[in-house]
């Protein structure tokens, strides 16, 4: 018999499970919102769609929406790139760099969605 | 345990199941994806910023070369998008039998590249 509880001692394997899956929903969700919002504008201007963005309910499922794009994004770039990437000091830098790119975004989209564009 | 089986690895003269095929283009999608995530983010700052920057990302969406990379993200996400639905279906065990398994994988596919090249031709 293989001891199946001795194969990982990691655990995050199940957590990242969850979090791909809620954050999945979260995303497939809002793209359903977001359509339904657009399509229901009296017309795509720009004075429409500024003052969409002005309703706080926009901004607050904008973040909820961006938030799940950059957790989903890690676990699934980092899955990519344990595959593929065999050299282990390459694979590290690599995860900097995917890890700073996503925080970057999480900042930008924030400064978009509450400062001044 | 080492046999010296013969091995035959060239991916491009395999022929993949259509669930395989599904599976690597959601890797793939994603992976365009994340790459583009810069893009969406301009699209959206420059859709906001003023009338000006909003008409200037309006007059670019109206270049062909524009519209292709439009139409190619689309796919990505509409492709991620399925095939992740068609994902959280399986975790609760519908369709994992394989007539049903490469049915949804044969929906994934004809789904996400009708819908993009439906688009595709309302906007040209």
């Amino acid at each position: 018999m293989v001891n199946r509880e001795l194969v990982t001692v990691a655990h995050y394997g199940w957590r990242d499970w969850l979090v791909q899956r809620v954050t999945a929903v979260v995303m497939l969700v809002y793209t359903l919102f977001l359509l339904a919002v657009i399509v229901s504008l009296p017309s795509l201007d720009y004075d429409h769609w500024r003052a969409l963005w002005e309703f706080p309910v926009m901004r607050y499922a904008a973040i909820f929406f961006v938030v799940s794009v950059l957790l989903h994004a890690w676990i699934g770039v980092r899955n990519i790139l344990m595959d593929y990437v065999k050299d282990a000091g390459l694979r590290l830098v690599l995860y900097v760099l995917v890890i700073l790119a996503l925080i970057a975004y999480g900042a930008w989209a924030w400064q978009i969605l509450w400062g001044s564009y | 345990m080492s046999t010296a089986r013969p091995k035959f690895l060239n991916l491009f003269l395999i022929r993949q199941p259509v669930p395989a095929v599904v599976s690597v283009l959601h890797r793939a999608s994603g992976a365009i994806l994340f790459l583009f995530l810069w893009l969406f983010l301009i699209g959206l700052q420059r859709s906001l910023a003023s009338p000006e920057s909003f008409d200037e990302l309006k007059a670019l969406a109206g270049e062909p070369l524009v519209k292709l990379v439009m139409l190619g993200l689309l796919w990505a996400y509409l492709h991620h998008g399925f095939a992740g639905i068609r994902h959280l279906g399986l975790d609760l065990r519908w369709g994992i039998q394989l007539p049903g398994a490469r049915a949804s994988a044969w929906a994934v596919l004809v789904l996400s590249l009708g819908l993009t090249v439906v688009f595709g031709v309302l906007i040209w």
